[in-house]
């Protein structure tokens, strides 16, 4: 298949002063479209930084990122990013989140009835239709979340980069979001680039699994396929040999070869 | 209140007593009655005692100056001697004896507008300054001194400058409540989240929407606490500033008063100061709670 979006031997950088400190060393990854990707490592092993360098946020220091024939080097909407902590603006309803988002991807394309109607599909997209009028602080954390998806979704990303999604949510909440995401991966047929740290998470949503060595210098270890046909179910997956022996292989290579060493 | 409505279990629980399904009371009942009878309490709480300790101030006043030898008028021949004052604030004698509430509008017509430019100046300044490194660093230092300048020091710039006393008044007024305006949204935009400025450049709102969009509601608690202390200032610098410059404003009145040594009548008008420096600082602090009650972040 060709590739879709090409990491393209990306390096990182950050200096501070005289100290320089090589936190991504010849990352390569092809990704083809309507794959579903995670980025598994311990924390500090430069898997954020490597989104943010897709999203465009982070400028590379070698390599470049390839997405549909042209190279990105600034954020855009084209790559829409559901951020850890949800970013939502607190002072707009959950409406009028996705509606700037949308507002300011169709304006020249779409009429504003269409647009509305667009962000109320993407709410509805995500459960989220009943509480269009709320403000981020009345819902909760995976309302908000799911509200931020809804907003990647509705800027109809090439690419949609997910930063540990899920992260700050509690498990229950958790497994709800991933059968969400997981049914609209299955309707719409996105490219995902996720970043997580949750075995399971990577195994059930992803088609292939990146794995990080540790930083500093961290560099692509392994990469994993989840030969598992969709649509998963989770409960099924539990006694699935193919789910269980890709799970070990996972904390194998996370827990075994390359264990994470507190900073020395 | 809401503790108490807590506290009280709901009635049809209780009677039913051991049946097997128990019926919750709808969550909206039991609030209500209390709430009147509670809310006339927490006025009383508030007012009572103000009202009390001046009572309390005015008699120890009067005692004081009702000797022979005082040399301020006590409260009973302010009473006497300015009560039209006191009684009618929009009265129309003539040209130079009008009521002080149309001094005070006259006073705060200038506050308006001198306010109102620092406002929008600050503002904008202040985003500048918050944005650029650069600009922080060339301009904060003289910002901090120029703070400092007392605001009837520039009356005289002012008067040579504009050779008029109405615009000299307004504009002691602009530089003097410009400089918190600018420091307190110049922090405000230092503090906006990354987050918010992660989702700005995801969007590519161009920097006329992130101004609008982001900036001024991020930074909006800020800018209302720079405002705050603006709008007193600027009451602080009208007096002072219409004491020398002349007019009809209630500073003027005052200067008046005391050249033709009428006590009483400036003192009723330190009670006008005073009442409307309060209203102004509160309405500004009420305006800036209702315009960032969605920004706290939670």
């Amino acid at each position: 298949m060709p590739a879709y979006l090409e990491l393209s031997q990306i390096g990182k950088s950050f200096s501070r002063g005289a100290a320089t400190t090589e936190v991504l060393r010849d990352v390569s990854l092809d990704i083809a479209k309507g794959e579903y990707i995670s980025i598994i490592g311990h924390s500090g092993c430069g898997k954020s930084t490597l989104l943010n360098i897709v999203a465009g946020l982070t400028p590379v220091t070698t390599g470049g990122v390839i997405l549909d024939g042209k190279e990105v080097n600034a954020p855009g909407p084209d790559r829409a990013v559901v951020f850890q902590n949800h970013s939502l603006l607190p002072w707009l309803t959950v409406y009028d989140n996705v509606r700037l988002a949308v507002d300011k991807v169709f304006s020249g394309t779409r009429s504003r009835a269409e647009r509305h109607d667009w962000t109320i599909h993407n709410l509805d997209l995500v459960q989220m239709g009943h509480a269009r009028d709320k403000r981020p602080s009345e819902v909760s954390g995976g309302m908000k979340q799911r509200v931020g998806i809804a907003r990647a979704l509705a800027m109809e990303p090439k690419v949609l980069l997910l930063d540990e999604p899920f992260g700050a949510l509690d498990a229950l909440t958790r497994a709800h979001l991933q059968d969400s995401v997981m049914q609209i991966h299955a309707s719409l047929g996105n490219t995902i680039l996720m970043i997580t740290h949750d075995v399971d998470e990577a195994v059930l949503l992803s088609d292939r699994i990146v794995m990080m060595t540790n930083g500093p210098s961290a560099r692509i270890g392994e990469v994993l396929e989840v030969n598992l046909p969709r649509p998963r179910k989770r409960l099924e997956l539990v006694t699935n040999a193919t789910y269980l022996k890709a799970r070990e292989a996972v904390l194998k290579f996370l827990h075994e070869r390359h264990r994470y060493v507190e900073a020395a | 209140m809401s503790v108490t409505a807590l506290k009280e279990p709901p009635k049809e629980a209780r009677r039913s007593g051991s049946a097997a399904v128990v019926r919750l009371a709808a969550p909206t009942t039991p609030a209500r009655p209390s709430r009147w009878p509670g809310y006339a309490k927490s006025v009383a709480v508030s007012v009572l005692p103000p009202l009390v300790m001046v009572l309390l101030l005015g008699l120890l006043w009067e005692l004081l100056c009702s000797g022979p030898g005082a040399t301020l008028p006590p409260p009973s021949r302010i009473w006497a001697d300015s009560k039209d004052l006191i009684l009618d604030p929009f009265f129309v004698a003539g040209p130079q004896d009008i009521g002080l509430g149309w001094r005070v509008l006259v006073s705060l017509q200038r506050v308006a507008v001198g306010f109102g430019l620092a406002a929008v100046v600050g503002i904008l300044v202040g985003a500048v300054i918050g944005q650029s490194v650069w600009a922080m660093r060339g301009l904060d230092p003289i910002f901090q001194v120029l703070r400092t300048v007392p605001p009837l020091a520039w009356l005289p710039i002012a008067l040579a400058a504009f050779r008029d006393s109405n615009p000299s008044a307004i504009f002691v007024i602009f530089i003097t409540a410009i400089w918190p305006v600018i420091i307190n949204t110049a922090v405000g935009i230092r503090n906006i989240p990354q987050d918010y400025r992660n989702v700005a450049l995801v969007l590519r709102l161009n920097p006329i929407e992130f101004f609008w969009k982001i900036m001024l509601p991020s930074a909006a608690p800020y800018i209302f606490t720079g405002l705050r202390i603006g709008i007193g200032l600027s009451w602080l610098a009208i007096v002072a500033a219409e004491m020398l410059t002349g007019g009809v404003g209630i500073g003027f009145f005052i200067w008046d008063a005391w050249n033709s040594s009428r006590l009483p009548d400036i003192i009723v008008a330190l009670v006008y100061i005073g009442v409307v420096g309060f209203v102004l600082d509160r309405l500004v602090a009420g305006v800036g709670s209702f315009v960032t009650r969605g920004t706290q972040a939670s």
